[in-house]
């Protein structure tokens, strides 16, 4: 298959007053055209700002290193009015809360259709047109109507429509959604995930959903990319990983996971907090938190490496993990 | 809009109300009268006058038959200058005052605005170092200590413009007073604009505008000007009522034809009708200029729909 989206040794820091925080470090991972790559990590595990410095939108102190090729050319680094000629059109970003994604002073036209004008070149009426046309796809009733809107005139999960709408506009290679289920409902959740599988399926857009809900990566991914202290640690198909997880932090998030066919009183968390990006643990990221942790983990990082079967993971420890151990 | 206009416009007459009721009493207040000089008057002269003036009548009746002629559009007579109405006065000297003030506004809100955004975008670079830097020294400096200060470098020491005085129709004439006036209101308004307008530049919203490519000036134009104007424009109704009193005294240092001369020696004088008069029509100016600001703010915020 054809990789549209190639990342190699990606990092992000962020400099403070005194220090540097390495929000992510040597990131590598492709993404094959038509692919729904998930990937899964703690708040703080740096999986948002990842994708935020791919498409150029770190906040000032930010600065990104390695490289995102996008066919043949990188945009890490890119100067901004460059990468404008390819935000919104080849790859495309949906944020987590669609309540304040929008701009409130804007009619949903104008903030859909200028898209189309600045890429696609159309004039202002022929990009309305396809603006609403394309609300209709989104599943919005009364496109017309709601394209006539202020944001603050439409639901949660309007909005979130609104979002995906624009981001699809363009018909982008890459779609990145950041958590984009995480502010609505839940059965609300349930009907925007059917719509990402369909519109990416119809238009050939690469997903790339940024989530902590396994739900909803069964749901919809093919791969997964599980996050972990600014780090990567295990990479695999979304079957192999859920039914044979291998790094014991994948084993932990799905354990924590309710399931409702699963009789219990409490939920399984991961013991401890997530580590501080400022100050992580020598040697493996996770050991202070990992029941499986023994001496070499405490000194050595563990690499990511392949483990065959298109599958990667950074751990030391091969032996059998049942899961008893870990609580 | 239209009814929630006209309400407005309705509510007006009781605040309107309020506010002469208060003056006409605050002004009473104080102690002495117009006819108290150095030289005192013979008391049958004092008392024939206050007769004339219905001073001798007791307040409150004094208060309705006030309110009673101004309700007719008769603002009294002039206590002082005894050959002229109020209105008369007025009409002399406020068409200058007002030229004066609304031009500092309209100049001032410009600079501002623009001095504001200016400065949040390059926030902590150089430009918005100079531009905070002058917008404090706008801030800070009173008007009539600004006022000599510009008067003797640019009027004295350097000479470019006259330093007081008025010729009709001579814009030099107005330049060191307008810029006075325009100081400090341009550095309030750049101080609110340039908050606001960091705020908007962080937002999300900002941030989905420039995931979508739209480029620098089309997000400032489109995305972010709007939005960073509401509080700037909630501080306008207020913001002209502080230069329309600042050009009083302005127009006092600068020796000009409005009315900020006579109503400093009218209140110096207790000119009880001329000071009256001038708040009055000062007070509704300050209504009318509140209620655009409202409107305007529907225009900015759809959220705002007045009914």
């Amino acid at each position: 298959m054809k990789q549209v989206l190639k990342v190699e040794d990606m990092s992000v820091t962020f400099e403070l007053h005194q220090s540097e925080v390495h929000a992510v470090r040597d990131m590598s991972f492709s993404l094959s055209e038509g692919e729904t790559l998930a990937v899964v990590g703690e708040s703080g595990s740096g999986k948002s700002q990842a994708f935020l410095a791919i498409m150029g939108l770190l906040a000032k102190n930010g600065r990104a290193g390695g490289r995102a090729m996008m066919g043949d050319i990188n945009l890490i680094g890119m100067a901004p009015s460059q990468l404008d000629t390819h935000r919104g059109k080849d790859i495309a970003m949906i944020f987590q809360d669609p309540m304040t994604s929008l701009n409130p002073t804007l009619k949903v036209k104008t903030q859909l259709s200028e898209v189309l004008v600045k890429h696609r070149g159309f004039d202002q009426q022929k990009a309305v047109m396809t603006s609403i046309e394309m609300l209709e796809r989104v599943g919005i009733p009364e496109p017309v109507k709601r394209a006539n809107a202020y944001p603050h005139e439409l639901s949660g999960g309007m909005r979130q429509r609104v979002m995906i709408a624009m981001a699809l506009l363009c018909q982008p290679k890459i779609l990145i959604a950041d958590e984009p289920t995480t502010a609505l409902d839940v059965t609300v959740q349930a009907q925007m995930l059917d719509l990402f599988k369909t519109l990416t399926q119809d238009f050939g857009t690469s997903l790339v959903l940024i989530t902590h809900d396994l739900g909803v990566v069964a749901g919809v991914a093919d791969r997964m990319m599980v996050m972990y202290g600014g780090r990567a640690v295990e990479k695999g198909s979304v079957d192999d990983l859920f039914y044979d997880p291998r790094h014991p932090y994948t084993l932990g998030l799905l354990h924590s996971t309710p399931h409702i066919a699963k009789r219990a009183e409490r939920l399984d968390p991961i013991q401890g907090l997530p580590p501080s990006l400022e100050h992580l643990p020598k040697g493996c990221s996770f050991n202070p938190r990992c029941a499986f942790a023994f001496d070499r983990c405490l000194v050595e990082r563990p690499p990511l490496a392949d483990t065959g079967n298109g599958r990667e993971k950074a751990c030391h420890y091969e032996g059998p993990m049942a899961y008893g151990k870990v609580a | 809009m239209f009814g929630y206009v006209t309400r407005r416009v309705l509510s007006a007459i009781p605040i309107a109300l309020i506010a002469v009721t208060a003056c006409f009493f605050i002004l009473r207040l104080a102690p002495g009268g117009p006819f108290d000089g150095e030289r005192a008057l013979p008391p049958t002269t004092l008392a024939n006058l206050r007769a004339h003036y219905n001073l001798d009548l007791p307040l409150i009746q004094q208060y309705f038959i006030y309110v009673g002629r101004l309700l007719q559009g008769d603002f009294g007579p002039s206590m002082v200058y005894n050959d002229f109405t109020v209105a008369e006065m007025l009409w002399i000297g406020l068409p200058f005052t007002l030229m004066l003030g609304f031009s500092a506004f309209v100049i001032g809100t410009i600079v501002g605005l623009v001095a504001g955004a200016l400065s949040a975008v390059n926030q902590n670079k150089w430009p918005d170092y100079v531009l905070v830097l002058l917008v404090m020294v706008g801030l800070v400096v009173p008007n009539f200590l600004m006022a000599a200060i510009m008067q003797l470098v640019f009027g004295v020491y350097l000479d470019w413009f006259p330093a007081g005085g008025w010729q009709a129709g001579s814009i030099p004439h107005l330049v060191l007073p307008i810029t006075v006036l325009v100081l400090p209101h341009a550095g309030r308004t750049a101080r609110l604009m340039r908050g606001s307008m960091i705020e908007v530049l962080g937002t999300n919203y900002v941030r989905t505008a420039r995931s979508k490519g739209l480029g620098t000036r089309l997000i400032l134009a489109r995305h972010a000007i709007k939005p960073a104007l509401l509080p700037v424009v909630s501080y306008l109704g207020p913001g002209l009522s502080y230069l329309l009193t600042g050009s009083l005294v302005v127009e006092q240092v600068f020796a000009l034809p409005g009315i900020g001369k006579y109503f400093i020696s009218a209140a110096l004088n207790r000119d009880y009708g001329l000071v009256l008069g001038t708040t009055i029509l000062y007070m509704f100016i300050i209504l009318a200029v509140n209620l655009i600001v409202d409107v305007l703010y529907a225009w900015l915020d759809p959220k705002v729909r007045y009914r």
